[in-house]
């Protein structure tokens, strides 16, 4: 079983690394970009796992040519939202793929609360669980 | 037996040779190794390493006439190799202010010189990418309030890593209307060309006079803005040459006693009102075709060779309108 002492949210890509530098970010864009991906920037205050669509930091950066405009982007968001959780997304429009191809997450809060389980006692003695993240107790 | 099956994130800087593990397709030491330069020691070497001296050869080549303007080019280029040199060497050379504006009548070939201005700067990696985004007043200001500075930031990030070309830059300011959201749009550029100057290169374009009274309504735009460029109109031979190169990429040619009337066609064009300059002679060259076209058309069963096909003849020019106004101005002040 996968245990992660440290309670840092592992999700996208690169989770289980020391956080991106900001170089290390635009290389990962420019790579991106050179496969011809959609930057876009999304924020959440809640990572749980099954929070799939996070907030939009502006729209999908289409047309986009070099990673300054997309850093650009990037501190914007980090600025306003300094202790939510950050990720960059790439879509890839070829078609049959058109989906999200990258994702890693870019900003996250000093101290991740992490998750919680929650016990519901049902009919019988059933137990129901459910994973509750702690983050969203104090908005 | 301790050594633990993963690493903890964030608890020990991680050993060299783990920080070289390559991300997809990132080479990690990419911009350093830039950024030491690889050692080119003479002008040659820096041109041969960059294809910004096949971007000026052809700028010299392809472009016809515009002196000045190709020897401030020339001027510039030079300053970069230069600048190139002494960083490969260590000297102090901090990234020159690039931004320009090319003032000039119309059709002078301000949009075309930007596009190869992208090409060079590229060439000697004062830009990342080299791409051109061509803008307008609608592209930059807003309809409403809130709306332009969402709208001028999205350009600039567009352009950035490139050249921002900035057509018609005086319509931006409208002294006129006093809430005009030009302005708004005036200061975001501004603070960018300032701040991000080793990002994008811009270059604002427009006609001499009122690109001139932009200016003298913005300082700020003008002392930010090292290289002002001015696009010269072109002599009557100057247009001719431009007319044997736009035939030629089209392959067609003119036929005899053709580039004769065309040279005339020019004389009388050139003092009436709404000349273009190459854009004009593009236009006369297309009506050219026209009627070429039509004169052929005419001829239902002939079979033509490549040669018909390709030939403007001396009277598809000389049906022009110009000639008849011409005629009829000599006319009245002959009576």
């Amino acid at each position: 079983m996968m245990t992660n002492p440290v309670g840092r949210i592992t999700q996208g890509q690169f989770s289980y690394l020391p956080d991106l530098s900001d170089a290390e970010i635009s290389l990962q864009i420019e790579y991106g970009l050179s496969k011809g991906h959609a930057w876009s920037v999304e924020y959440t205050d809640d990572p749980h796992p099954r929070n799939t669509y996070w907030e939009m930091f502006g729209l999908p950066m289409f047309d986009f040519e070099d990673a300054a405009g997309i850093m650009m982007e990037l501190q914007n968001c980090r600025k306003a939202f300094p202790r939510h959780y950050i990720r960059l997304m790439a879509f890839d429009s070829t078609r049959g793929v058109e989906s999200i191809v990258m994702s890693f997450i870019v900003n996250r809060p000093k101290d991740e609360p992490g998750f919680g389980l929650t016990r519901q006692e049902a009919h019988g003695r059933t137990i129901r669980y459910t994973v509750h993240s702690y983050a969203t107790d104090r908005p | 037996m301790a050594a633990p099956l993963y690493q903890i994130p964030g608890q020990q800087a991680p050993s060299p040779d783990q920080r070289q593990a390559p991300s997809p397709g990132a080479p990690a030491d990419a911009p350093a190794a830039a950024a030491n330069g690889t050692g080119e020691r003479t002008v040659a070497e820096v041109l041969a390493k960059s294809q910004a001296g096949e971007g000026l050869d052809e700028l010299e080549r392809d472009l016809v006439g515009l002196a000045p303007v190709k020897s401030r080019i020339r001027d510039i280029a030079a300053l970069l190799v230069i600048d190139k040199l002494r960083m490969n060497l260590g000297l102090q050379a901090h990234a020159p202010s690039l931004h320009m504006s090319f003032t000039g009548n119309p059709g002078t070939g301000k949009t075309t010189v930007a596009m190869r201005m992208a090409e060079i700067l590229r060439g000697l990696g004062f830009v990342r990418k080299g791409h051109l985004v061509a803008v307008t007043r609608d592209d930059l200001v807003g309809q409403y309030i809130g709306h332009t500075a969402p709208k001028t930031k999205e350009v600039l990030e567009k352009a950035m890593g490139g050249v921002l070309f900035i057509d018609e830059a005086y319509y931006l300011y409208r002294p006129e209307n006093e809430r005009d959201y030009g302005q708004e749009a005036i200061e975001i550029l501004l603070q960018v060309m300032e701040s991000r100057r080793d990002d994008l290169v811009v270059i604002l374009a427009g006609y001499k006079d009122r690109m001139d009274a932009f200016f003298r309504s913005n300082p700020g735009m003008s002392s930010r803005i090292a290289h002002h460029l001015d696009f010269p109109d072109y002599p009557t031979g100057d247009l001719l040459r431009i007319a044997d190169k736009m035939l030629e990429q089209q392959n067609y040619r003119f036929g005899p006693g053709a580039r004769t009337a065309f040279a005339e066609y020019l004389v009388r064009r050139i003092p009436q009102p709404h000349f273009a300059n190459a854009r004009s002679v593009r236009n006369a060259l297309d009506r050219a075709r026209l009627r070429q076209a039509s004169r052929l058309f005419a001829d239902q069963d002939r079979v033509f060779a490549a040669d018909d096909l390709s030939t403007i003849a001396e009277s598809d020019i000389r049906a022009s309108r110009v000639f008849e106004i011409a005629a009829a101005h000599l006319r009245t002040e002959g009576v």
